[in-house]
């Protein structure tokens, strides 16, 4: 995984003068919104908010410990993703409809959206750019295993790789394998170790040995 | 459309080049952008396939040379003035000639309103024109407007994996709103039948396709 990127996506667009110009124009175009009472620039505070502070890969990581924890939870989630996910208070804008995909020592499941962004906000919050961006969408389809390589996940041969196209409004959560060792952690400890990239699928939930490195609760 | 957004399967975009610890927005004004797209999309003036189509249909240079929230602020201006929200003299000027037909969301619906969401699934007794385990061809068609059948499945046969139920039909969504509810299906395609015989034969993927992209197999 490169690490090295840190012009955010913003290649060859890296002149000062361009970056300058868009703010004043998004500006503009705030004021004008403001002044003809379409928005309401506290509203826009609280979107903004929602998804800074409030909802984040902690929500799809409680949900993914408690399918490791409780074996019944885990059954509602896998036949009604989108109940399931309810229960914690996790509904809404981009996560109405949600299908929830079980990894296992054969499957790894991978999901991308080739034609836009489509990720589900309520438990994921809102996406990375490397999964908005043009690389990842163009290669996740074509090239899984290599992708999940640049991510650090090498998969044998005899594990069968599903990707999935998010094409349409459907929203996909993975339900990464429960790492080896983890049978006496608790549901909170389980939690630590599920990644946002686990609950995409080009990760997999860290090993009970980063709690220590991580300090446990 | 045939757009550049139709990423999947496209070489030559390099290394994903995902970044630990990104943050959520990268600058004030993509925040801004990102609240104002949502706000304004709660006037109800537009639906989701027309503000994809507005971030899709531009030549493709356009397309691949702007960051995410770039196309957001390109989609919204066309849409403010398209759905009669902002005349197109107010958006050049930036001066407000009148108030907006709508008043604003306010910030203390924000929370309510992303809870809620929007579900696209619709009640009603559309026949399944296929079921589980059918084989399928994706239809050989290129619609000049929105549309989520990607270019990298048209024409391959698939198996129908789920019917995932009733869903509103994005191309004629994106037009008029005409929701033309139909079924919806992921649909499994193995690797070699979208690229060749050099694919991983034991790879596949899925990718949601409704009734009126498919034809039996």
């Amino acid at each position: 995984m490169s690490h090295d990127n840190d012009d955010h996506g913003h290649d060859h667009r890296s002149s000062d003068n361009h970056w300058s110009e868009l703010t004043l124009r998004v500006k503009a175009l705030e004021s004008l919104l403001v002044e003809k009472k379409l928005v309401e620039p506290a509203a826009l505070d609280a979107f903004i908010d929602t998804y800074e502070t409030k909802i984040g890969p902690r929500n799809g990581a409680r949900v993914i410990a408690r399918a490791w924890s409780d074996p019944a939870y885990k059954a509602r989630l896998l036949t009604d993703a989108s109940a399931a996910i309810a229960e914690f208070g996790y509904t809404g804008r981009q996560g109405e409809d949600m299908v929830v995909l079980e990894n296992s020592a054969k499957v790894h499941n991978l999901v991308v959206c080739t034609l836009c962004s489509c990720y589900p906000w309520p438990v994921l919050g809102l996406p990375p750019v490397w999964y908005k961006a043009a690389p990842y969408r163009a290669r996740a389809v074509r090239e899984p295993r290599a992708v999940l390589a640049e991510f650090g996940v090498t998969l044998g041969g005899d594990v069968e790789v599903r990707v999935w196209d998010s094409t349409a409004e459907l929203r996909y959560l993975v339900l990464p394998e429960r790492p080896a060792g983890s049978e006496d952690l608790s549901e909170t400890e389980l939690g630590l170790l599920v990644t946002r990239d686990a609950m995409i699928g080009t990760g997999l939930a860290l090993p009970v040995a980063s709690l220590s490195k991580r300090g446990c609760p | 459309m045939n757009g550049a957004h139709d990423l999947g399967g496209i070489d030559g975009f390099g290394a994903i080049g995902s970044a630990a610890d990104e943050p959520i927005f990268h600058a004030e004004w993509e925040r801004r952008v990102f609240a104002m797209a949502l706000a304004s999309g709660f006037h109800g003036r537009w639906n989701i396939d027309m503000g994809r189509f507005a971030r899709e249909d531009t030549d493709p240079l356009t397309y691949l040379r702007a960051t995410y929230y770039e196309q957001w602020l390109r989609g919204l201006r066309r849409l403010l003035v398209e759905r009669g929200l902002v005349s197109a003299s107010e958006l050049a000027s930036g001066q407000a000639e009148g108030p907006g037909p709508r008043p604003a969301i306010p910030a203390a619906r924000v929370a309510a309103l992303l809870a809620k969401g929007g579900s696209a699934r619709r009640a009603g007794n559309a026949p399944a024109r296929f079921q589980a385990g059918d084989a399928v061809r994706v239809k050989n068609a290129h619609p000049q407007g929105h549309t989520r059948m990607p270019r990298y499945c048209r024409g391959r046969v698939g198996v129908i994996e789920r019917d995932h139920g009733i869903f509103v039909f994005p191309d004629s969504n994106a037009i008029n709103g005409d929701e033309r509810p139909q079924h919806c299906y992921a649909v499994c395609f193995s690797a070699e039948s979208l690229w060749g015989a050099d694919a991983e034969p034991r790879d596949r993927v899925y990718i949601d396709l409704w009734d009126d992209y498919l034809e039996p197999a």
